[in-house]
């Protein structure tokens, strides 16, 4: 029997608040004939498990709840006939953006017109974080725990200790202490917490759990089930400071300690990743370095707000329909490069059409300051052409800058007293 | 593809004599449990983990061994390289995924290079194939990203998953009528007249013979019938292991020159089938027999070591570590220097066959060692071939190996084979749905694991694993009764909302 071979115009890998959006985007921008590729069985990607509220801020000018939030991109991708399969994972992708996809009703080839890229991220792991120890039952990623508790009414554990100050285990401490969970504990390894500052306080401080920065897990004790964490003090250098480790006795080690784009996929197709984003290097159209294949949301950088990702999206998704409607011509012409300099720890897109107007930025920085400026100057004239002060900066929230003057050179953005 | 025979029917009540009782279900003790399955004989294997290969068979490289580590004239060396071939044979015959890589034993400079000629020199007495010293010319043929002044190159070393293999052997038994208890540690051993009375958790079997294959515990197994000859020091390696990323670094075992003492081979490198890198092990006497534990200094010495051998491993992010435990005849205090394995029936309880200290290159004299045991068997009583000998069993391909058009025939015939279940490795709920209802009634997270690849791949789990949940609980497992592996690893406490 030969595979199937179906061919779309615009194919959006993910049907999150980046996918969803993505092919609103690009039906809103004129592509017929949109498809969503989406392996869960429903849309709505990580909004499902987010139940606690604060989505839609932005988008919709009003806090809701995860699932409510995927529920109205659901209606609206609907609205615009947007066309979705789920229980569909993409298993490969070529660089000529071929797909194979499979799922239970088949599995099939598929040829995208273009494809915008939005898979979102996974989380890092106990192992990729080395920690030493035995390898009992009761460690899960923040993200895991959430799915569990929240999607499969699991009780996932009695004592708790979290490591990292990711918003997922932050919400997450709020969410097992409301369960009747003891959550022993909060352990972040820099000197700051790597959440929203809403969550440190809505989540921790309300509730009365302890945040001790500058500390992290050493040791995982516990044959068969955790029986407790060994944590310890770190230094500036981040090594753990000898004779200042504990034992707190827990059953149940949540990690919220960094999220990964996952993008497996599009280094099958070839495309080019930043090593300080994880995702895909863009251009001011969120196009890669493969003509035809877009990325947004969190497989082309971690978000901080999900209707960030949704806004990146429907941009993703426009200049897809775009590609197809017209080709690769639009993107011709010379390019400059946006490369991070002091105290910025990435800024996006990476580069951008020389002469443009209003370019908008997304950067994070390295390390928070109050009173810190920002700004843009070109790599070989010194030339400014954004400049602006900012009272507060941190780490965990992005920034987003309009350059509303053009330049048509390579530029350097920093952060800076 | 055939089907299983049908599970004996419930009403049936569990036999409890038997012919051959085999304690252990590591690799040793299945290839034992398969070889005695050709014959007529009432077979039982008794295993205390909660799965098979749960203990020295799930946490090693790996590696088919050509067999020029071992010294001349022992029975390591004899069984090793008789193995080799055997190995190859089974594993085809099992359809156990493996491959011929070839293996290097590195040297960094000419003066190390006296100690390949030893090497080569013993593997040739031993009969190891086709060994050659090479040159750096040849090592970047074979290997382009290895730094080396000569290696020893070794063709017909291979690659094979221990626990795939393990669990293959017993399978194929399974189907010659041979029984299979999990769960179940001989806790007294009664002498017959005509055999041993086995006394178990799950009851009391009696058998004429016994052959004691319990690795770590053999020691302890052996003493539950009056037999004190032995002592096992568990000696720990632990390992790291890379992400996929490494298949285009490196996809044949590399090792450096071995110390001279025999006690281990040295950080080595080891591809998998998947392309992973295994780095390890290391070597330590731990005084508690599950003490598996890994190590901040070890992780950081298997690194700096693996570095050394191939620099490129630099900045390769690690999916795992883990650490196995090697049954040890030599002791932390030096008073035993080498020691060989031991293959012996008692001389003081007959019918009782002991294999004790099956450590490296065990995995691939087991087929070899398995041989030995019917020998000595065959010895003492006729054996009688079965007419019905399956040889092979059924077995479930993977997903991830097959081509579109087979994927699509698949798929459509089944829909399960559509639904993903572990996004890193391509698993189907086709081939977990095989794993969950395997004939041993293993359900744990971990066997299930060893037989699919859900969990090995670089998310660890975090996607599969709630799939898992909702798939076991669909097969009838309580929450509170989802474990790892076994009793007391649990993952969850019941329900969160009643």
């Amino acid at each position: 029997m030969t595979a199937a071979v179906e061919a779309h115009d615009v194919v959006v890998i993910g049907g999150g608040p980046a996918g969803l959006a993505a092919a609103l985007g690009a039906r809103r921008a004129g592509a017929e004939d949109v498809l969503i590729l989406e392996r869960e069985p429903e849309l709505g990607g990580i909004l499902r498990q987010c139940i606690h509220d604060g989505f839609g801020l932005f988008l919709y000018k009003e806090s809701i709840t995860g699932p409510e939030y995927a529920e109205r991109l659901i209606d609206d991708a609907r609205r615009e006939s947007v066309r979705a399969r789920t229980g569909a994972m993409v298993l490969d992708l070529t660089t000529d953006r071929l797909l194979r996809v499979n799922a239970a009703d088949g599995y099939r080839l598929i040829r995208a017109g273009a494809v915008v890229l939005a898979m979102g991220c996974r989380e890092r792991t106990r192992e990729m974080i080395e920690i030493p120890g035995t390898r009992p039952a009761g460690i899960l990623t923040a993200g895991s725990a959430q799915h569990m508790v929240n999607l499969q009414n699991l009780r996932i554990g009695r004592d708790a200790v979290i490591l990292g100050s990711g918003d997922i285990g932050l919400i997450m401490a709020r969410r097992l202490t409301f369960e009747g969970v003891r959550v022993r504990g909060v352990f972040e390894l820099m000197p700051w917490t790597n959440g929203l500052e809403r969550n440190v306080r809505q989540c921790l401080g309300d509730f009365g759990i302890p945040l001790e920065l500058s500390s992290t897990v050493v040791e995982i004790r516990g044959r068969d089930r955790v029986s407790g964490v060994v944590v310890a003090r770190v230094d500036e250098a981040l090594r753990p400071i000898a004779g200042t480790e504990r034992e707190v006795a827990c059953d149940t080690l949540l990690l919220s300690v960094g999220l990964i784009p996952e993008n497996e996929l599009s280094k099958r197709a070839g495309v080019e990743l930043s090593p300080l984003t994880g995702g895909a290097l863009v251009d001011e159209t969120l196009m890669t370095s493969v003509p035809g294949i877009f990325s947004c949301g969190n497989v082309l950088h971690i978000h901080d707000i999900a209707d960030w990702a949704s806004f990146e999206g429907l941009e993703a998704g426009r200049r897809a329909a775009e590609f197809v409607v017209r080709g690769a011509a639009a993107a011709e012409g010379r390019r400059v490069r946006i490369a991070p300099g002091e105290n910025v720890r990435y800024v996006l897109p990476q580069s951008a059409r020389a002469g443009m107007e209003g370019l908008e930025l997304n950067l994070r920085v390295t390390v928070p300051g109050r009173d810190r400026w920002v700004t843009v100057r070109g790599a070989a004239s010194g030339a400014s052409y954004f400049r602006k002060k900012f009272p507060r900066l941190v780490p965990s929230e992005m920034l987003k800058i309009r350059i509303k003057r053009a330049f048509g050179e390579d530029v350097e953005v920093r952060c800076h007293g | 593809m055939r089907p299983m025979p049908p599970a004996p029917a419930v009403s049936e009540p569990f036999p409890s004599a038997f012919d051959v009782a085999v304690i252990g279900g590591g690799v040793v003790g299945c290839a034992v449990l398969r070889e005695l399955s050709r014959y007529r004989l009432r077979l039982l294997l008794l295993e205390r983990e909660s799965d098979l290969a749960e203990g020295i068979s799930k946490g090693n490289s790996g590696v088919i061994h050509a067999g020029f580590n071992v010294p001349p004239g022992t029975l390591k060396a004899r069984t090793n390289v008789e193995g080799l071939s055997r190995t190859y044979r089974l594993a085809r015959e099992l359809g156990v995924p493996h491959r011929r890589t070839g293996k290097l034993v590195v040297a960094l400079a000419d003066e190390d290079r006296p100690r390949l000629e030893e090497l080569k020199a013993q593997g040739d007495r031993n009969g190891a194939p086709g060994l050659e010293i090479v040159d750096e010319i040849a090592i970047r043929a074979l290997a382009p990203r290895v730094r080396g002044r000569w290696a020893l190159s070794s063709p017909h070393s291979g690659i094979i998953s221990p626990y795939e293999f393990t669990v293959a052997l017993a399978e194929c038994a399974l189907q010659n009528g041979a029984r299979v208890l999990l769960e179940t540690p001989l806790t007294a051993a009664g002498i017959l007249p005509e055999g041993y009375l086995l006394d178990t958790p799950r009851g009391r079997f009696s058998a004429r013979w016994v052959v004691n294959c319990a690795g770590l515990y053999s020691d302890e197994v052996a003493a539950l019938a009056g037999i004190d000859d032995y002592r096992i020091h568990a000696y720990r390696g632990e390992y790291l292991i890379t992400d996929k990323e490494a298949a285009a670094v490196l996809d044949i075992p590399v090792y450096p020159v071995p110390p001279r003492d025999d006690s281990f081979l040295g950080v080595h490198l080891t591809p998998t089938l998947e392309g992973h890198l295994l780095l390890g092990p290391s070597s330590a006497y731990v005084e508690d027999k599950r003490d598996t534990d890994t190590t901040r200094p070890v992780m950081d010495q298997l690194k700096a070591e693996a570095f050394l051998l191939v620099p490129e491993l630099r900045g390769l992010p690690f999916i795992h570590a883990y650490a196995g435990l090697r049954p040890k005849l030599t002791d932390p205090q030096g008073r035993v220097k080498l020691a060989d394995f031991i293959l012996e029936e008692s001389r003081l309880r007959p019918r009782w066959v002991n294999l004790v200290g099956i450590e490296s290159p065990g995995l691939t004299a087991a087929p070899a060692l398995a041989a030995r045991v019917v020998d000595i068997i065959g010895a003492r009583e006729d054996l009688t071939l079965r007419p019905d000998f399956w040889s092979d069993r059924p077995s479930v391909p993977r997903f991830a190996l097959l081509d579109d058009d087979e994927r699509a025939r698949r798929v459509a015939a089944d829909g399960a084979w559509g639904e993903m279940i572990c996004r890193c490795e391509h698993v189907t709920r086709a081939e977990v749905m095989a794993a969950v209802r395997n004939p041993f009634g293993s359900r744990s997270l971990d066997a299930i694991k060893r037989r699919t690849r859900c969990g090995m791949g670089r998310c660890q789990g975090g996607f599969c694993g709630p799939r898992l949940a909702d798939i076991l609980q669909a097969e009838g497992v309580p929450p509170e009764k989802i474990a790892k592996r076994g009793r007391g690893s649990e993952m969850f406490f019941g329900w969160m909302k009643p």
